[in-house]
């Protein structure tokens, strides 16, 4: 204790005993599992999975698959960023696949065409009520509504009932789930307008997935509702002797989780021209996937945007893998499971270490 | 006995203005029910700028139930408390540490995964421009501060960007009690400071304690350590039962009158009620 650079109790602080941060481990086994799929391609087709091997094409990377892998995850992506905030308070989210059903259900009433091919769309929802050819900003609006209406029924009993999260988004799940086929019957919505096509049309959703990613990711770091979702997650009673008002932040979290679902139907419909009440199937279990591989510790307060990104990523390398060396379906399935678990026990096993070092 | 202590007895409390005024917090029949459970009954307290008094007694006496009430963690059951020139009733925690009643809890009330900084802001973050909240932090601005806070208390830990989770139990406790020192807070209250530290860290705490004393600040310490108390405090007030049963100047007193009081055998004939 004499010397002053010391820190109290004789401690000191070194450096190469700070812990990697977990995006760090994330990104390597992103590239791990990258080069994992481009041996074995070279090996058993002889074909390369990321570089760009086609005669009379330009460029070093295989554009058109490194397209596919980031589309494919974009919608879920979305739902994800959502669902990162709420694991980062210590919540869970179960109702996202639903809501996206519902929500999509709903919203795309609002955008379906009056008449196809010079044939009246008499099928449409409000064709009765000539609710057809709407601008778009009002499905638009619709979803934004709706995902963020489900959000707060579920963070409003997550906070004021004190009932576990599991339990009020299960409820959420099932309710939302029954909403969607109430609608229609069961029957699909289909027929959008062109402005509504539009809107996950192409490489739309990556550009909304990519905004987004960036934009949560500035405001979990940088700003007042960051820092507080962080700080709950990590004691929640802290926070609370703080003066944070945990139960009202907790409904911030969980509405901006229901309204990110709410964007991830727009553009899930919009994409697939249709919404049917049986979409979103286990949305909310490959979200939580992405954002506890991308190292979201599920105890809450570690984790960020950043690796939630890198999770989905490697989610859309998986998937993308098994199809490149033609292996079926379900090996997929099979191999995504055991990643998800093998990410927590990997998230337990830092949190020892780092107990152990104390 | 202190004259303090004959203020009080005299029932001197109703005057319009005429509270003394280096007076900071004074309680008047504070008291508490947990339903049927009388946890505080009746509880007159006073402490004054500058002073450092102990809040002595055994478990559950009532010592942190009366820091819950003052700090507004619980709303007290009845009684009037008087802090800083006025009658304040605080509707939450928020409000007494505007106020400037900085507490450190027995529990501490630090965030694991967030660095010193963070935890020192935690609730009244300095941001940028006011966007409600969304507002930007002002991560600079906060760890000017911190290292100031930290200077004025002589804590020294090696990388404030560090989280609390790497930090032992002597340092989480420095970064808890620096929150004091950087809010400038007009009564510091410790709840069992150094309980769970080891004899370096103990000391290191103790210092701290000391240097508060040497800039006038007013602290009101909960502890069990005989020793520490009679080292670092002007004034002991024992606890039993909800009631206060003793006020005693630590210049007059010994170690062996404090644990007569602490255990019941003996009260002051003042508070002869709580016998």
């Amino acid at each position: 204790m004499t010397d002053t650079t010391h820190g109290i109790g004789g401690l000191t602080f070194d450096a190469s005993k700070r812990d990697w941060p977990p995006e760090a481990g994330v990104a390597i086994a992103l590239v791990l599992i990258t080069a994992t799929f481009e041996i074995l391609g070279r090996l058993i087709y002889g074909e390369s999975f990321l570089f760009n091997t086609r005669e009379g094409v330009d460029g070093l990377f295989n554009t058109q698959r490194l397209q596919v892998i980031i589309l494919q995850v974009s919608i879920i992506g979305i739902i994800s960023l959502g669902v990162t905030q709420v694991i980062l308070t210590g919540g869970i989210d179960l109702s996202s696949g639903s809501v996206v059903a519902m929500t999509a259900m709903i919203a795309m009433s609002f955008a379906q065409v009056g008449d196809i091919n010079g044939i009246p769309n008499s099928r449409a929802v409000f064709f009765d009520s000539g609710w057809v050819n709407l601008p778009v900003m009002l499905p638009v609006l619709v979803a934004l509504a709706v995902g963020l209406c489900a959000g707060l029924v579920n963070g409003a009993f997550v906070a004021y009932t004190g009932i576990p999260p599991f339990i009020a988004t299960l409820g959420m799940m099932v309710a939302a789930r029954g909403a969607a086929q109430w609608w229609t019957a069961g029957q699909p919505v289909s027929f959008p307008t062109e402005s509504y096509a539009a809107i996950g049309g192409g490489m739309m959703p990556v550009a909304i997935f990519v905004g987004l990613a960036i934009l949560f990711h500035l405001i979990l770091k940088y700003t007042v509702y960051g820092k507080h979702t962080y700080a709950i997650g990590s004691n929640e009673a802290a926070a609370r002797m703080s003066g944070i008002n945990v139960k009202r932040h907790k409904l911030m979290v969980y509405a901006m989780a229901g309204l990110l679902t709410g964007i991830a139907a727009l553009v899930l419909s919009s994409k697939n021209l249709t919404a049917q009440s049986g979409m979103g199937l286990m949305y909310e279990l490959d979200a939580i996937a992405m954002a506890v591989i991308g190292g979201i510790s599920l105890q809450g307060g570690r984790g960020s945007v950043l690796g939630t990104v890198l999770g989905a990523l490697i989610f859309g390398v998986i998937i993308s893998g098994f199809t490149f060396l033609k292996l079926d379906a379900y090996y997929q399935e099979m191999v995504k499971g055991g990643i998800i678990v093998g990410a927590v026990v990997l998230d337990q096993w830092r949190q020892g270490r780092a107990a152990r070092k104390m | 006995m202190s004259d303090i202590q004959t203020n009080i007895s005299a029932g001197d409390v109703d005057h319009a203005d005429g509270h003394p005024g280096d007076v900071i917090l004074r309680t008047e029949k504070l008291t508490k029910h947990y339903g049927g459970v009388h946890a505080l009954v009746d509880c007159d307290f006073e402490i004054r700028k500058g002073e450092h008094v102990a809040i002595m007694g055994d478990n559950g006496a009532g010592k942190s139930t009366f820091v819950r009430q003052i700090t507004a963690v619980e709303q007290k059951t009845s009684g009037r408390i008087w802090f800083d020139g006025a009658y304040r009733d605080f509707n939450g925690p928020l409000e007494a540490r505007e106020a400037g009643i900085e507490t450190v809890f027995q529990n501490l009330a630090l965030a694991d995964h967030l660095d010193v900084p963070d935890n020192l802001f935690l609730g009244r973050e300095k941001t940028l421009f006011n966007l409600g909240p969304f507002s930007i932090l002002d991560y600079r601005g906060m760890r000017e501060a911190t290292m100031a806070g930290l200077q004025k208390t002589g804590v020294k830990i090696p990388n404030i960007r560090n989280t609390i989770q790497y930090m032992s139990g002597g340092q989480r406790q420095c970064v808890a009690i620096a929150r004091t020192a950087t809010f400038h807070s007009k009564l510091t209250i410790m709840d069992e400071p150094t309980a769970a530290l080891g004899v370096q860290e103990t000391a290191q705490v103790e210092n701290i304690i000391r240097t508060l004393k040497e800039q006038g600040e007013p602290l009101i310490l909960i502890s069990h350590n005989m020793r520490q108390v009679m080292e670092l405090c002007d004034r002991i007030v024992v606890w039993r039962r909800g009631r206060v049963c003793a006020n005693l100047n630590v210049a007059e007193t010994t170690g062996e009158e404090v644990v007569a009081y602490i255990t019941g055998a003996k009260t002051q004939p003042e508070y002869a009620s709580a016998a």
